[in-house]
């Protein structure tokens, strides 16, 4: 691989940038591989970049239905955050947030992450009390917050109204060093490196079984025909159950969409991103300048990528009345993906009930910000079987009544 | 230079000057024009900057799919930036600016981008400023984030008022073409509810620009007389300046109108957002033209051809003396016949086809105009306004044949159906190679609840370019659509001059061979300064899917969407991958088709009524009072009432005492109240409750625990027995409507045959709590016809009857730890028994007392909290309610669940009381610290603060806590962390702080 730099721009400048060579290849799948995983989301590709770089596994072959990074991640409103409130959360998301601070140098390909910072506003003595206690939880997570002022609020978001007459700001959690990336960045930088170390990436490519001896998987048939391998990873988000019931178990998963729309480009005037759950919307402006504003799922179960109306309205009513400048901004483009929601909203990383079939599944909402930190912690588990990041997130807990809930401190968006 | 004509000009009133300034100075257009119109009126071509490069921009089309002539407009309150100004229209006094340049629009620094283009290819971001690391956001973002975005952020609350509306029709028709009106014509006399909407202030579409005669008559007369009829029927509406946005699932479309954008001086909203339920849609949205891509086709002068001819024609309007036309199609003839017409002269007609022989082109020949057929154009000249074009052969490399001074270039490379409302709900497309567009696919069609189709595309929307074509095709949908609704309609359609034409050829880069240096030169999304070389870099780096491709290069993001640029881009990209164009496929699209307000889309819901506001009938009272609220639901409550120089904390306190001393009033209206009646009901009550209510007797309360599936409690309340069929259910405030969703839930989807029925009786009743020692006593100073005796009325009891007059059922119950009385009356009267009330509670000094003294005085009393000692997470084991949960019964919500291996663990959180050694308040939400870390490096916990507060009564600081074993490790003191490091020490105590033997309670 050819690195990137400022120097390799001005040397294929001089021929117009036809020296540029491919960001990954496109090849023939092998025969078998080591590992494979299906889904070449963020997530998929991050699982088989730490099962290289940590477990030195580098005959894996990420399997991809249709283009790398085109769901979730393609989708998503790029925040990155690790203000949790339950200890497994906080350990993932903050792993996760961390390996976001070097990734553009350990990729060697710009993320543009950005760490301005994330404010959770409170706007109910509910939510004060509720993000008070995550507060005192993240001081103990080694995640670093504060419960901030209504007058440090409006320092760091000046275009924000604190005193609407329905749900004045009281106060809000700050993370300073949550932020956004770009999204799609992520998974080409991660392709990038995976395609470098000998893996195989295989877009277009849709897997329609699950094969099994004995139990155990023995590898997945494929819209290219078999392909073998002992180590299956499903990282699919939305159709997850679809996989699963493939390799023949069922999932506590529900898949509905999730919205989310940008306004036209304007210059700079918020350098932070803003979540307000009591009137469900949050908003950041993009480095283009778009503000990017997402809200609620819908109510009901579907695989088709557009959402209801009525949830864009609730959201940019809520930021109307947040930020009352956006009043006069205009609506580009919404959109729509399918996440999968566990029953306690917090993500399913696991052994499964087929010998070497793993899943990464329910990020629900919340999935973006999580990537490196869940191929960290999910290529530990597929490469050694245990992975204390994961150990939390397992399918037992379901039956066991060992919830994950986040939902207690902040009621709606991840 | 462009300049207004002496004569023409269908759309603008000479009559009738208009004064506007354009970064500060001050021109004069006319009624009837458009900003862009106007500006070129006077002379203004340069309009703007682009996005990345900073390139000196001109309007480059004519409507809705402009990137380049983006203007800022108003001031104040009343400033937008990101207006186009194609469909902006003039008015007396508009100001506007254009955007992203700095200092001026003719001299910007940013432009320094441009000089460095070579540098900044596709995607260049993504392979530099790495480093150092800090550098990104303290250095390389900044000034990214400069120089991109376009206009500038809106500094003020918006000044103008926004409206929803609501319709429903049989029949939505979008757009006021002649197929669209055609169509609606014939679906209006079927007797279909018809919505016909045009998303300009003028109707006909492009048939009268392009000279058609319709039925012998020129356009405008047919048009004319087709609105007539159309206003004339009952059950069609029509309205201009209205733009379908969005066509979602069933049959639900958005349509977004512009009230006052044109007259900023008339009442009434700006904007309204109309939502319309459609049993059929027809898109006759019309199509768009495409640019063409040749070197410099960016640069002020170059439009499109259908532009140049709308800006003739329409608005008396010359791009310049001299304009040479270049195309791959007839109908770009249109053009130079209609500049020729105007006296201009058309120095050639540049054409990429080797042969042409159709009607127009003969025309253009017989006028005199040269027409230079396997010609292109190998480089505009110029750098902030065309001053030449070179041309060479197509077929060729670019090596250049001739050189023509010109001060515009009139483009055109085809047109491209609007599918973008076909597209929205699930509607596919089909390539058709002779035209070289995508258009509808009619097997593909949008489908409804039912299965079937509900979207039809008619006209040019539907790939139909000829006019006698494209009024046949809206009158053959409106037939279809009919015939769908059940109602009958006859095609029928008035006939239409078309010439023959010459097939156009698609023409993808001109010329055909061109090298890399002119593909850097050659636009495709003009406002996100996207190229053709920069789509072939994508292709050749890997990015060869669409959707990649427009990510890596930003193609088609920009405010247009790619309305000019996706066909183009597309078709570079297929030709880099040596694929089809259909096998690359389109990107998606996504509402809105043209950008739209927020404030539209927030419409009349902000400030005070944002949400619905729910107020008690003493709410009222409480204002006057001036009470400190707090949002509690859609509710707001008084929190406390803080007398004149007192803050909220003295007032809390005060409100304590006086209760505990003497007697307080809380408004308890907002407490949820549910009538749960039927045969069935006692079996249901079981289910949803921990507790046995089946065995409850009526006439009595029964303090009850509700829990959802996982086993964990959702809400509290006393439940009483009205009759043997009735019960009536006291849910948490800010509980009620989510309870009575699971009652319904439950009932609807799994009990369906149980005899019960639920009503939300909430704001039926008004609720007093009339709390203290003097709380009988002041119930019989009014006078009742009760026995309001401890004997009489026990703990848990309740009776019905009156008191002052009032029609009251008072309960004793109690979550204060007081004497207490919570008394139910008539919701009308409520406001008069709470006046009553305070009157005769004078001399006691009643005192009005809000939630927080609520709280308080429940946490002194040891009484849980749902949302407080409960988040979703803790069972009623947890908080020492195992009392309340039935032994006896088979079955409720949540018990198996409560059986799992996890609930059932002896190490889970219990509930304890906690105080600190030095009296003071533990901090909310802290944590009891465990010695060492976890796996993941985290300290470990014992336990956490789930109310703390400082107790007035007891004069220090209390807390409840869930902790570890917390019931068996009485006394121990534990430590409590705070957010800077350090910890506090807090005893574990029993959790009844205040009359733990209820001698206040149950006399």
């Amino acid at each position: 691989m050819r690195r990137y730099s400022a120097f390799a721009i001005a040397r294929e400048a001089a021929r117009y940038h036809q020296g540029w060579e491919r960001a990954w290849a496109s090849p023939e799948p092998k025969k078998s591989y080591d590992a494979i995983i299906v889904g070449a989301g963020g997530h998929g590709l991050a699982t088989a970049f730490y099962l290289g770089k940590n477990f030195g596994i580098t005959n894996v072959a990420v399997i991809e239905k249709g283009w790398l990074g085109g769901g979730n991640t393609g989708r998503n409103t790029t925040i990155i955050r690790s203000n949790y409130l339950q200890d497994a959360s906080a350990a993932i998301y903050e792993k996760a947030r961390g390996l976001y601070e070097t990734m553009s140098q350990d990729l060697n390909y710009n993320v543009m992450f950005s760490p301005r910072g994330v404010i959770m506003l409170a706007q109910t003595h509910h939510e004060v009390r509720g993000y008070q206690r995550t507060a005192h939880a993240n001081a103990l997570q080694g995640v670093k917050t504060e419960f901030i002022s209504p007058a440090r609020v409006k320092e760091i978001v000046p275009i924000i109204n604190l005193d609407g007459p329905r749900y004045p700001v009281l106060g809000g959690l700050w993370q300073a060093r949550g932020g956004t990336a770009r999204h799609d960045a992520v998974a080409w930088g991660y392709a990038r490196a995976c395609s470098d170390m000998g893996m195989d990436i295989i877009q277009k490519t849709e897997v329609t079984g699950v094969r099994k001896e004995n139990g155990a998987v023995v590898g997945v048939e494929t819209s290219r025909g078999f392909i073998g391998t002992k180590k299956l990873g499903i990282v699919v988000a939305g159709h997850s159950g679809v996989l699963a019931d493939m390799a023949g178990f069922r999932l506590p998963i529900e898949s509905v969409a999730l919205q989310a729309l940008v306004s036209e480009p304007i210059k700079p005037c918020m350098d932070c991103v803003v979540m307000a759950n009591t009137v469900h919307g949050y908003m950041s402006q993009s480095d283009k300048g778009e503000m990017v504003i997402g809200g609620g799922a819908d109510g009901y179960n579907n695989y088709t990528q557009r959402g209801s109306f009525h949830h864009i309205e609730e959201t940019v009513r809520a930021l109307v009345e947040t930020f009352p400048m956006i009043s006069r901004l205009k609506q580009l483009r919404q959109w729509g993906g399918i996440v999968d929601m566990t029953g306690d909203r917090s993500p399913i990383l696991s052994k499964t009930p087929v010998e070497g079939v793993f899943i990464n599944c329910g990020w629900g909402t919340g999935g973006f910000k999580a990537i490196p930190g869940s191929g960290w912690g999910f290529a530990e588990l597929m490469a050694r079987g245990y992975s204390p990041l994961t150990a939390e997130f397992g399918l037992n807990r379901f039956k066991e009544g060992r919830f994950i809930d986040e939902s207690v401190a902040a009621g709606v968006a991840h | 230079m462009s300049t207004r004509l002496s004569s023409g000009g269908r759309l603008i009133d000479r009559s009738a000057a208009r004064d506007f300034t354009f970064n500060g100075k001050r021109l004069t257009g006319y009624a009837g024009d458009t900003l862009a119109s106007a500006l070129l009126a006077n002379g203004q071509t340069l309009m703007g900057r682009s996005f990345k490069y900073h390139r000196p921009r001109g309007v480059v089309a004519s409507g809705a799919e402009e990137p380049n002539a983006l203007m800022g407009i108003g001031k104040g309150s009343r400033f937008e930036p990101n207006q186009r100004a194609t469909t902006t229209e003039l008015f007396d006094g508009l100001e506007a600016e254009s955007q992203n340049h700095w200092p001026s629009l003719e001299f910007d620094v940013g432009a320094v981008n441009n000089s460095l283009a070579m540098f900044f290819p596709a995607g260049f971001y993504y392979k530099t400023f790495m480093f150092p690391r800090p550098a990104w956001k303290h250095l390389f973002e900044p000034i990214v984030r400069h120089s991109a975005g376009l206009g500038k952020a809106p500094k003020d609350r918006d000044a103008d008022r926004y409206e929803h509306f609501y319709a429903f029709v049989d029949v939505m028709i979008v757009g006021g073409g002649i197929a669209g009106l055609q169509a609606a014509l014939t679906a209006g006399a079927s007797g279909a509810r018809v919505l016909l909407v045009e998303q300009t202030a003028h109707w006909g579409g492009r048939a009268p620009v392009d000279g058609v005669e319709i039925d012998g008559q020129p356009a405008d007369e047919w048009i004319k007389s087709a609105l007539q009829t159309l206003e004339g029927m009952d059950n069609v509406r029509v309205r201009s300046r209205t733009m379908a946005s969005g066509v979602y699932d069933h049959g639900y479309v958005l349509a977004y109108e512009r009230l006052t954008d044109h007259a900023p001086e008339m009442d009434g909203p700006r904007h309204r957002l109309w939502r319309i339920r459609a049993k059929q849609v027809i898109t006759a949205t019309g199509a768009l033209e495409r640019p063409l891509s040749f070197a410099g086709n960016d640069i002020p002068g170059v439009m499109l051809a259908s532009a140049v001819r709308d800006y003739v024609v329409n608005w008396g309007v010359s791009p310049g003396d001299r304009t040479v036309v270049v195309t791959n199609n007839d109908d770009a003839y249109r053009t130079a016949l209609a500049l020729h017409g105007a006296g201009l002269a058309v120095p050639a007609i540049v054409d990429a086809r080797a042969t042409v022989t159709g009607d127009l082109p003969e025309a253009a020949r017989a006028a005199g105009i040269r027409v230079l057929t396997g010609t292109g154009i190998a480089s505009v000249k110029g750098k902030k306004a065309v001053t030449g074009v070179t041309l060479c052969a197509q077929a060729g490399e670019g090596a250049v044949t001739d050189e023509i001074a010109c001060e515009a270039v009139a483009m055109s490379g085809g047109w491209s159906p609007v599918v973008h409302l076909w597209s929205h709900c699930g509607g596919k497309l089909t390539w058709d190679a002779d035209q070289a567009c995508f258009r509808p696919d009619h097997d593909r069609a949008p489908t409804s609840h039912d299965g079937k189709p509900f979207v039809t595309a008619a006209g040019a929307a539907d790939g139909v370019l000829g006019s006698a074509d494209a009024l046949a095709s809206g009158s053959n949908a409106a037939v279809a659509v009919a015939e769908a609704l059940g109602l009958s309609a006859t095609a029928s359609a008035p006939s239409a001059n078309d010439p023959a034409e010459t097939p156009m050829e698609a023409v993808w880069i001109m010329p055909q061979g061109a090298g890399p240096a002119k593909r850097m030169k050659m636009w495709l999304d003009y406002q996100n300064d996207v190229k053709v070389s920069d789509v072939r870099l994508a292709a050749q780096e890997g990015y060869e899917s669409v959707e990649h491709t427009k990510r890596y290069t930003t193609l088609g993001m920009a405010t247009d969407q790619g309305k000019l640029s996706n066909i183009n881009g597309l078709a570079t990209l297929a030709s880099a991958l040596n694929d089809e164009i259909p096998n690359v496929g389109t990107t998606t699209f996504r509402p809105p088709y043209t950008p739209i307000s927020m404030g539209a889309i927030a419409g009349e819901a902000r400030g005070d009524v944002f949400q619905p506001l729910r107020r008690t009938p003493m709410h009222a009272w409480h204002e006057e009072q001036g009470a400190y609220m707090e949002p509690v639901g859609h509710w707001r409550r008084p929190y406390c009432y803080p007398k004149a120089g007192e803050t909220h904390e003295q007032a809390v306190h005060r409100e304590v005492l006086a209760t505990r001393n003497s007697l307080g009033l809380l408004d308890a209206s907002t407490l949820g109240k549910i009538i749960v009646k039927g045969p069935d009901a006692g079996r249901f009550m079981d289910m949803l409750y921990t507790n046995m209510m089946s065995t409850l007797k009526p006439g009595k309360c029964r303090y009850g625990l509700m829990c959802n599936e996982n086993g964990f409690l959702m809400d509290d309340g006393v439940v009483a027995r009205i009759d043997e069929d009735t019960f009536l259910v006291h849910t948490t405030s800010g509980g009620a409507e989510h309870t009575h969703g699971h009652m319904e839930d439950w009932l609807q989807c799994e009990w369906w045959d149980w005899k019960v029925h639920t009503v939300n009786v909430t704001e039926q009743y008004a609720q007093v709590a009339v709390v203290g020692p003097n709380a009988r006593k002041l119930l019989e100073k009014l006078g009742t016809d009760m026995d309001l005796s401890a004997e009489a009325l026990p703990f848990m009891g309740f009776a019905t009857g009156k008191i002052g007059g009032f029609n009251t059922r008072v309960f004793r119950i109690s979550f204060s730890g007081e004497l207490s009385f919570e008394i139910a009356v008539p919701a009308s009267q409520g406001r008069a028994f709470w006046d009553a009330l305070h009157e005769a509670g004078a001399e006691w000094n009643a005192t009005a007392y809000g939630t927080e003294a609520l709280h308080i005085m429940r946490a002194e009393k040891g009484f849980i909290m749902i949302g407080d000692e409960t988040d979703g997470t803790v069972i009623p084991q947890d908080l020492g309610l195992g009392w309340a949960i039935s032994k006896k019964k088979e079955d409720y919500l949540g018990k198996r669940a409560q059986e799992r291996s996890h609930m059932t663990d002896p190490t889970r959180w219990k509930l304890v009381g906690l105080e600190t050694v030095d009296g003071s308040v533990i901090p909310d939400g802290s944590y009891a610290v465990a010695s060492g870390t976890n796996a993941n490096g985290q300290g470990n916990t014992q336990g956490r603060i789930t109310s703390t507060y400082h107790s007035p009564t007891l004069g220090k600081g209390i807390a409840m806590g869930l902790v570890l074993n917390g019931p068996d490790r009485m006394g121990e003191v534990i430590e409590f962390n705070k957010v800077d490091g350090t910890t506090v020490p807090a005893k574990i105590v029993n959790p009844v702080f205040y009359d733990p033997d209820g001698e206040k309670q149950n006399v």
